[in-house]
This record gives C-alpha cells, sequence and structure tokens, in this order.
C-alpha cells in the first residue's frame, strides 16, 4: 500500500463510533486528508459493499468534500443573515483584495483558499470569519485584510 | 462496578464545594463559538500565564455562554465562599490587573466589572460600587429553565451538572414514574418542538410510545444550520449534559432502545462536549445497561452529517444518519412507523429535549403555569444584528417582542432606527418595525408572518436594503436546496435571478407577479419545508416593503445604496 492508501485505511477503520457508513468513512478520511482523493472513493466504496457512484453521490452532495489536496491555509468569511445586515460583503471585498483574488477558491500558488460559509455559528458576533477554522467575529473591511495578512505572513513566506 | 447514584451526588457535592469555597479563587471564562470568536482562548491562555508568572493559585474553567454575547470575552472570579464577578471584553492586558488585583489580592477591579451575580449560601456582604448583573436589561427578562446552567459549569465535567441537581430527573423517572406516568408530565407542561414546527411534544413522543416494536430510536436533531440561530450549539457547548438526560429520559418514555444526536461536522466545541458527555455518563452508569439498577437498558451516540441545511429536516436527517444523501423522504410512512434504518424513529430539537428534565423534576403544570395561552414555557431566542446587547436571552412566551429588542437588547446600535426582524431562519420572514409590538406566541407571529421557527432574531437598521436582504436569503436557499424537487431547486435559482435583476435596478413590472407565481409552485410542488417555506423571505418583504421593491423597479434606485455595491454568493452549490 502507498501511504496515501495507509492513511486512507487508517481512517476508515479507525472510526470510533458505532455507526460507520459511507458518509461517516467519507468525513473520517477527509479529517485525515483535508480532502478526498479518488482512491478514498474506492476505498469507501469497497469497504461498505457498494459502487463507487454511490458513493460519489453522496460525496458531491456535501458542499464540504474538496476533491483536491487542501491549500495551506482556509479563509472563511460568513454570508448568514446576521452578518450580511452588518457588513460580510464589505468585509469578504477585503479578504478577497488582501488574498489577491478575484472569487471565492484556491489560490493559484495553493497557499490559501477563500470562502464563503453559510454560517459559522457566532452570529452575536457578527460578521465573522474564520482563519483555519479559528472564528474571529465583529470584522470590519479593515481587521479582515489583516487577518488575512497576518495569516499569510506567518510562516514566513510574505503574503 | 458503576456507583450508586447517592455516590455520584456525594462525591459531585465535595467537588463543587471545593470550586466555590475551597482553598482557591474560581475563575470561569466563556468559551462557546461567541467566546471564541472575541478571543475567549487567548484570553485563557492569558489567564493561565499571568497566574504562572504572578505565582498566584487559582482554579480556571472554560464554560459555556452565560448569553452575554456582546461581552464576551467574558471572565468572572469568584474567591472562596464570595459572590462572582463579571468582567466584560476582557483582554491580556486586563486579565493581568484582574489577575493581580482580584485573584491575588482579593479587591475587585471596580472599573473594569460588568457585575456581580450574588450566590446562594454566601455569607459575604453583596460588592459595593459594581452593579447586580440580575439587573442587567439583558438578564431582567429572563427564566433560564433549558440554560440555567449554561455559563455557570464546566460543560466537560459532568460531576458539575450533578452537583446542580443534574440526573435527578432521570432517577426520579427511573424509580417514580412509568413510562406512562412521564409521557403525562409531559403532556402537562403543553411543551412544544422549540425547531420550527411547535407540534405538541408528548403527542409526538406517543406516536413512537404507542408502537410496540422492540427496536425503536430518539433522534436528537443539532443540524442547526440557520444563520442567527446558535441556541442548539450553545446548549451543547454549555450545559450538553441537559440535553442528554433529556435524550435519555424521551427514550425511557417512548420505549426506544437508542438515541442518536445529530451534529454538523466542523462544529468541534459541541461535537466535543456532547461526546465527553455521552462517555462520561456511560462511566457513571447514567447511560447504556440497566441504567441506575432499573431495567432500562439505552444507548446514545453522536453523529455527524456533512453541510446541508436539508438535513435538519427530520427525513432528510435518518438519511444522512444513514451515510447517504441528506434529501427528505415521502411521507407517509411517518417516521414513527419507519423512521432510521427501518425502525420506529421520533425527532425532537435540542431545546425541546433539553426542558425534559426540569419539566419532570419541577412538574407539567410548572411549566405549563409559564408562557401565555397554547405556547407554554419559555422562548431561547439568539439576537444578532445591529443590536446594542447581542446574544443569547431564555425569555417567557407571551411577554412582548418590542421589550425583547428595545430593552432586553438595548435596541440598535449607533443611534440607528430599527427598520426590520428577519426570524425564523432563512426560511421565515421579515417583520417591518411597525409591526414589532406583538406577543411571543407561535401562533401570534405566524399570523404575523414571521414565524419563530429556532428563535433567531436578527435586526436590521436603517441602513439595510430589505430588497438585497431578501436575495441573500433566497441565495442561501438556493444554495441549500437539495435538489430533489423541481419546484424547489429550479423556482429557488429562477427567485434569485429575479431578486438579483431587481438588485441590479433592472427589474420589470412583472417580475412581483412572476416571483409571486414561482412561489405558489414551489408552495404547492416541494417535498418538505425547504421548498413550501422558502417564499416566506420574499412573501414576507412584498407584505412590509412592498414600496421599497417598487422604488427599485420603477425609480431604479435603491434608496440606502446597498444594491450598487459588490454581491457575493458560494460558487460551488448541489447540482
Amino acid at each position: 500500500m502507498s501511504g496515501l492508501e495507509q492513511r486512507i485505511h487508517a481512517a476508515v477503520h479507525g472510526q470510533a463510533q458505532p455507526t460507520v457508513t459511507v458518509l461517516s468513512s467519507l468525513l473520517a478520511v477527509e479529517d485525515e486528508l483535508g480532502y478526498l482523493p479518488k482512491e478514498a472513493v474506492e476505498f469507501v466504496a469497497n469497504f461498505s459493499d457498494t459502487t463507487v457512484n454511490d458513493v460519489w453521490a453522496v460525496a458531491s452532495f456535501y458542499p464540504n468534500f474538496r476533491f483536491v489536496p487542501p491549500t495551506e491555509h482556509v479563509v472563511e468569511v460568513c454570508w448568514g443573515a446576521s452578518c450580511h445586515v452588518v457588513g460580510a460583503m464589505a468585509a469578504f471585498r477585503s479578504v478577497l483584495e488582501a488574498a489577491g483574488m478575484e472569487a471565492e477558491g484556491d489560490r493559484p500558488d495553493n497557499r490559501v483558499a477563500v470562502k464563503l460559509n453559510t454560517c459559522l455559528g457566532a452570529c452575536s458576533q457578527a460578521p465573522v470569519m474564520s482563519m483555519d477554522h479559528h472564528l474571529a467575529g465583529r470584522i470590519t473591511p479593515e481587521s479582515a485584510a489583516k487577518n488575512v495578512a497576518r495569516l499569510l505572513e506567518q510562516d514566513g513566506h510574505g503574503a | 462496578m458503576a456507583p450508586s447514584f447517592l455516590e455520584i451526588g456525594i462525591e459531585a457535592d465535595r467537588r463543587w464545594q471545593g470550586l466555590i469555597a475551597g482553598e482557591r479563587p474560581w475563575i470561569r471564562i466563556g468559551t462557546a463559538l461567541c467566546g471564541e470568536a472575541a478571543g475567549a482562548f487567548e484570553v485563557a491562555a492569558a489567564t493561565e500565564s499571568a497566574l504562572e508568572s504572578q505565582g498566584v493559585a487559582a482554579e480556571v474553567s472554560r464554560v459555556g455562554c452565560l448569553g452575554l454575547c456582546f461581552a464576551e470575552p467574558l471572565l468572572d472570579v469568584q474567591l472562596p465562599g464570595g459572590h462572582r464577578i463579571f468582567y466584560s471584553n476582557v483582554d491580556a492586558e486586563k486579565v493581568g490587573e484582574i489577575v493581580s488585583s482580584h485573584v491575588a489580592g482579593g479587591t475587585p477591579v471596580k472599573s473594569l466589572a460588568l457585575g456581580y451575580l450574588p450566590q446562594e449560601g454566601s455569607d459575604e456582604p453583596l460588592p459595593e460600587g459594581i452593579p447586580d448583573l440580575n439587573q442587567h436589561p439583558m438578564r431582567v427578562w429572563e427564566n433560564r429553565i433549558a440554560l440555567r446552567n449554561a455559563g455557570n459549569i464546566d460543560p466537560l465535567d459532568i460531576y458539575q451538572y450533578v452537583a446542580n441537581g443534574g440526573y435527578q430527573a432521570l432517577h426520579k423517572t427511573l424509580t417514580n414514574l412509568s413510562r406512562a406516568e412521564t409521557l403525562e408530565e409531559v403532556k402537562a407542561s403543553g411543551l412544544r418542538g422549540r425547531g420550527g414546527a411547535a407540534f405538541p411534544t408528548a403527542t409526538k413522543w406517543s406516536f413512537l410510545a404507542g408502537n410496540p416494536a422492540p427496536e425503536k430510536y430518539v433522534l436528537c436533531n443539532c443540524e442547526e444550520g440557520d444563520p442567527g440561530a446558535f441556541n442548539d450549539k450553545n446548549i451543547l457547548e454549555s450545559d450538553p449534559n441537559t440535553l442528554l438526560e433529556g435524550v435519555i429520559i424521551a427514550g425511557y418514555a417512548t420505549g426506544a432502545s437508542k438515541g442518536y444526536i445529530f451534529i454538523r461536522h466542523g462544529h468541534d466545541g459541541p461535537i466535543e462536549r456532547c461526546r465527553a458527555a455521552v462517555r462520561q455518563a456511560k462511566e457513571l452508569g447514567l447511560l447504556g445497561e440497566n441504567i441506575m439498577g432499573s431495567d432500562f437498558s439505552y444507548d446514545v451516540e453522536v453523529a455527524l452529517t456533512g453541510d446541508s441545511y436539508v438535513a435538519g429536516e427530520e427525513t432528510a436527517l435518518m438519511e444522512a444518519i444513514e451515510g447517504k444523501r441528506a434529501m427528505p423522504r415521502f411521507r407517509p410512512p411517518f417516521p414513527a412507523q419507519v423512521g432510521l434504518f427501518g425502525k420506529p424513529t421520533n425527532i425532537n430539537n435540542v431545546k425541546t429535549l433539553a426542558y425534559v428534565p426540569e419539566i419532570v423534576s419541577k412538574g407539567g403544570k410548572w411549566f405549563a403555569d409559564i408562557g401565555h395561552d397554547t405556547s407554554t414555557g419559555t422562548a431561547i431566542l439568539c439576537l444578532s444584528g445591529s443590536l446594542n446587547y447581542t446574544g443569547m436571552v431564555e425569555v417567557p412566551l407571551g411577554i412582548n417582542l418590542k421589550d425583547v429588542i428595545f430593552e432586553a437588547a438595548g435596541g440598535m446600535r449607533n443611534g440607528k432606527a430599527l427598520k426590520l426582524l428577519q426570524t425564523g431562519g432563512p426560511l421565515g420572514g421579515v417583520l417591518g418595525a411597525d409591526s414589532v409590538d406583538i406577543l411571543l406566541d407561535f401562533e401570534v407571529l405566524r399570523a404575523a408572518g414571521a414565524i419563530m421557527g429556532s428563535g433567531g432574531i436578527i435586526a436590521a437598521d436603517e441602513t439595510a436594503c430589505v430588497v438585497d436582504l431578501t436575495r441573500s436569503l433566497i441565495a442561501f436557499c438556493q444554495y441549500e436546496s437539495c435538489g430533489k424537487c423541481f419546484p424547489c431547486r429550479m423556482g429557488m435559482s429562477h427567485l434569485l435571478e429575479v431578486l438579483e435583476r431587481i438588485c441590479r435596478l433592472e427589474g420589470t413590472d412583472e417580475d412581483l407577479s412572476l416571483m409571486r407565481t414561482i412561489g405558489e409552485n414551489m408552495q404547492a410542488g416541494s417535498l418538505c419545508g425547504h421548498g413550501q417555506l422558502g417564499f416566506n423571505p420574499v412573501s414576507s418583504a412584498l407584505r412590509y416593503f412592498g414600496s421599497e421593491f417598487e422604488t427599485h423597479i420603477v425609480d431604479r434606485t435603491c434608496p440606502t445604496g446597498t444594491c450598487s455595491l459588490p454581491r457575493y454568493s458560494p460558487v460551488a452549490s448541489r447540482r
């Protein structure tokens, strides 16, 4: 087995909860690798005694699954109504600018992905963003841009 | 062998007394999602390093949310045997002063204090020059039942829950009440589902209780994808054992064999705290085989879903637990006949089940006496948007919504005027500022076109554009449509297209009637609430703000200027 296959195997077989399903197995791989390579879809199909087609049906339904390796960092901005009414759109625009991007997605150099999130769950601190799943609330366009810059500078190779 | 409940209680009291009246001060820091977003984890780390560097001994606990989210990070200090003194919007610098002056020196920092909470049984005089936190506008309206422990106890320590009366309702149920008597107590309470439909809980439970199948399930729905609602996650983060005790009692009353608590993947705080509660309850014999020595055996599992708003719909939720796409099923058969894995199933919202322990402890009638008419008990409201005091309050049903907004939540920020409330999540509606003088009651709100939903209330001020907000709500509904029923899948896309056009000030005279036609078709032709209720944001916005739509279409003007700013919606969606 390759290293990748070993990690997939360990993630799927390492699930602690009693109810193991196609979805729970895919979530376990996503947690381990940060994405679902086609090897994982094939492995889960075999493991669950179902078809690759049926596994893809589940994987493609839930937008939290990625199918290419993760970027180094992920920045999310909440676009739920709570955040929307207190300036999420302006903050998101500022995040895109700070990341040097035009629209949502992965930056071509793979350093950062910028995404809109339907609700980060801290509505009382709206508008909210997250940097590598770490929440920051009451953001402004200025603080949001600073957060992105700090995140991209922290590993020393500049924005 | 698991200890007896008496032994657990004695140990819990011993530990609790050690915390509140032991040798060392007790510092509690709110670390629910709201606290995290305000920097609570940094504050907790700064507290620990300040204690170390100043050589001060104190107990530090990461607790849940007291509801005063606007004041996060919120930290409180309780000197041994004393009252709790709260500090709001704490940062590393303030922590240094609080530790040296209050924790080490015993003198509260009055200039930084938000208020104190008097502690029962304390002989200490009440602090002078610091306000009583119970007199804070956000707390005076409250009657905390489901939230009674939130912000007070460490959610990762089941003993702290037990020390505050936890699992006594389960003990009472298993030693004194038959299944029918437990059901009768819930019936007497008049409790109605808090997930949105407000269906009588006892009636729902009786469907499952009446089914003689040997294997039956109780599901607790904490999918909670509603922007503006965070009370379910917050209960799991602040006091997961309240919910777990409710899930166990529901299992007993309905004769179920297993319970599932269903949470969205990625919400790590609620997931970890809930899993810890389940693990600890098993260790103490409060869950598993022959609970508390009775003949009742019951297991609870925490199951996860991927990102999907529709997974919060009760039949889609079962599909997701089975590992499939979260798409709703046809009904009949109803879940009480054919549910999860084909077995009879009952589904309740987190808040609904979190009330159950107190209802059993204090009696159904006690709960029924709170509230208004057939809307018994309390509402757990999430207050967000441009309000002064954002956060979570638990208030008796039947109070006036305007008191919630202008008193409890302190009115609008920066002296702006209230324009509208968006209630009940994205499938709920908007309510014009002139209509907020209205009772918090399931029927009254529904008649006004603004459902209670899950308890989310988002306030927007005069700078918000109602067309832009409606577009944003429909963009959410379009993104989250599971795609099973084409009236919803295509209707949402079509509505969004029309609303985008109106926002670009290119709307046509037919657009309003076109949207109504689409909405009627969605309502008539969709399998679940997502499509059936999905036109609510538009219809309620037109009801209260029809002229603002016309200004966009006829005068080609957006009065607030919002529509000339860039708009973004997610690229990916379910196809």
